[in-house]
């Protein structure tokens, strides 16, 4: 097992230098100079002192230098300074990192509180109307542009309703430990986020149920007289449940991804929403960290996942 | 006793003597059988020519041209009179209506040429992986294993918000980062068929690399690559639309589903009616397109087709 682990995380090595290659070359090779960009309009400015603020910034470096340059600098956590806040940019986002991990873990057990439920009833309800819905069901949650299906809740929930709030994480001058607050303002969000999840864990969960009530073992559990739930909750689900860890790698990808989306909709001020603000402003190093972090935060995800798989199936770790 | 078994005989002889269906042939019969795959395929081509037809309609039917505003009339409940108010205005006074013909055309060509590109290069680069296998496959691996590590909401935001691309080369830029997927089972697939014997016989008669790939391998990921379009080009509608919502997609003045939802927050409580028809038409494409894929496999997928 550890073996194993240690082997995934060298895996990892090379897939983060891809990442430090690209994330670094998007930002570098895009047309227009931001310093040019951010001294538009200023009136007594020449050119040395252009040239003596790329030179601060050391933008006047051959560009595989500046790579070697950079990369020494992310592994420091030192992302450079926001152009626009001034402040160390990956200090910037790493303060928002809590809040999207909070959208993104409270999504993940929606995901599994509802989806597997529902899956399961829909594999013992074969055939009825119920099991119709919950198909149904499963197409139309990947098929909904996420967006809107938040848009849509904001304007039942939030503008006629009134039950629910529509933006933020907190009431302003609220407690921060305010939790019943707080579960107000997640709770739009976090399903919002959660339904592809859903989808997938439902669609899974009713093939993956079926095949296994079919199986001989189950047969023998029921033929030994074990009652219906012992044998549905301890002998079936527990294999059921493998190809669910399979599944957890897109789900995840969605989770970080799609809360970029989502954060912009209901106004959580996560890192997705704040890249994507950087995006618009020009705001390299805040961009740079916001994709790096959240690209890191999907590798581990993967990596977790992996260890997961291994300690679920145990017949993994023999290859 | 003997007209019987002979009886049985001659049964069983006429249900040998039934032709063979091919692969295609039988997926056809069990298509035309299927009535919610060939729902969700006339709604697609109904979408298909309302969009093709849009200058048509706009010009003929309801007289109004996509960008042209009426200050006078913004926020106008939908109403039969004008047609060209059929689903209201919004906030500058234009046409919901003509401008959803038009975000259709614009949403639905984004997704299949989109979906197009990124078969080429998922299905070409899957091929080649599984196929040579060895350093290829290596560097293939370790690439798309990088791709699939960054958000790739991310990555396309921060192409569209650096490069302000305009519909073409965002079509091809989105095409180029969601070929991953494919292209991984296309490589699974190529890599067991490439051990079979007729891959073998071909390469005894001296048939070359393309060849193999090509006419050989290639056909028989064929009926797989068909599932996988469909749900494709759905998931690419879908993030054309979610792009455009964020302001860095098509941009105004040019309609899609997607941007004209970008001030949805101002419509809420003056035109709630201006939210809800650019989702539902993304839903329903989307959906259709999910439900055609979700036919075709049934129709096509071995595993399925002798359990069912």
């Amino acid at each position: 097992m550890r073996t194993f682990i240690l082997r995934r995380l060298l895996y990892a090595i090379p897939t983060l230098i891809g990442i430090s290659i690209i994330t670094f070359a998007i930002v570098r090779l895009s047309p227009g100079d931001p310093i040019r960009f951010f001294t538009f309009g200023v009136q007594d400015i020449t050119a040395a002192d252009i040239e003596r603020l790329r030179a601060a910034y050391g933008l006047d470096k051959p560009i595989p230098l500046q790579y070697v340059d950079w990369v020494g600098r992310i592994l420091r956590l030192d992302f450079g300074r926001s152009l626009i806040y001034n402040k160390d940019a990956g200090q910037l986002i790493l303060e928002l990192l809590p809040n999207t991990l909070q959208l993104a873990i409270t999504s993940l057990v929606l995901q599994l509180v509802i989806g597997v439920p529902l899956g399961v009833v829909a594999a013992l309800k074969r055939g009825t109307w119920t099991d119709g819905a919950i198909r149904v069901f499963g197409v139309a949650g990947h098929a909904v542009p996420a967006f809107w299906l938040g848009l849509m809740l904001i304007l039942f929930f939030a503008v006629q309703l009134r039950w629910l709030p529509s933006q933020g994480m907190l009431t302003v001058g609220a407690d921060v430990w305010d939790l019943p607050d707080r579960l107000k303002h997640i709770l739009l969000p976090a399903f919002v986020l959660s339904l592809t999840g859903i989808a997938t864990y439902s669609r899974i969960l009713r093939t993956e149920t079926l095949d296994v009530l079919g199986q001989d073992y189950v047969r023998t559990a029921h033929a030994k007289g074990l009652r219906e739930r012992t044998v549905l909750f301890v002998h079936a689900l527990r294999n059921a449940l493998i190809p669910m860890v399979t599944a957890l790698g897109g789900i995840l990808a969605v989770l970080v991804g799609g809360a970029l989306v989502i954060e912009q909709v209901f106004s959580w001020p996560g890192l997705g929403r704040f890249t994507f603000q950087a995006a618009i402003a020009k705001d390299y190093p805040v961009i740079q960290a916001g994709t790096m972090i959240a690209s890191v935060l999907l590798v581990a995800s993967y990596i977790l996942r992996d260890i997961a798989y291994a300690v679920v199936d145990p017949r993994i770790t023999v290859k | 006793m003997a007209t019987t078994t002979a009886a049985i005989r001659g049964q069983a002889a006429e249900t040998v003597v039934r032709p063979s269906r091919s692969l295609w042939s039988n997926a056809w019969y069990k298509l035309r059988h299927d009535r919610l795959t060939i729902v969700a395929f006339v709604v697609i081509v109904l979408l298909a020519g309302l969009a093709a037809g849009a200058d048509v309609l706009a010009s003929q039917v309801f007289n109004y041209t996509f960008e042209k505003q009426d200050l006078l009339r913004t926020y106008q409940k939908p109403t039969l009179q004008p047609l060209a108010f059929l689903f209201g205005t919004d906030e500058i006074g234009r046409s919901q209506v003509v401008r959803l013909l038009y975000g259709g055309r614009i949403s639905l060509t984004v997704g299949f040429v989109a979906a197009f590109v990124n078969l080429t290069v998922g299905v070409g680069l899957g091929l080649a992986a599984g196929y040579f296998r060895g350093v290829i496959d290596d560097i293939y691996t370790w690439f798309v294993t990088t791709l699939q590590s960054i958000p790739t909401l991310f990555l396309l935001l921060i192409i569209a918000a650096i490069w302000t691309p305009g519909p073409a080369t965002l079509t091809v830029v989105i095409g180029l980062l969601f070929w991953t997927g494919i292209s991984l089972f296309v490589r699974g697939q190529t890599f067991s068929l490439r051990e079979r014997e007729f891959v073998i016989a071909a390469r005894t008669i001296g048939a070359r690399d393309a060849r193999i790939m090509f006419r050989h391998i290639l056909p028989n990921v064929l009926p797989l690559i068909f599932i996988l379009a469909a749900i494709d080009i759905g998931g690419i509608i879908l993030v054309e639309s979610a792009l455009s919502y964020l302001g860095l997609g098509i941009t105004p003045p040019t309609p899609s589903w997607g941007n004209m939802l970008t001030n949805a927050t101002a419509y809420f409580v003056r035109a709630p009616w201006l939210v809800i028809p650019p989702g539902a038409m993304i839903f329903v494409t989307v959906l259709c397109l999910y439900l055609i894929g979700d036919g075709l496999r049934d129709a096509l997928d071995p595993r399925i087709r002798e359990t069912k």
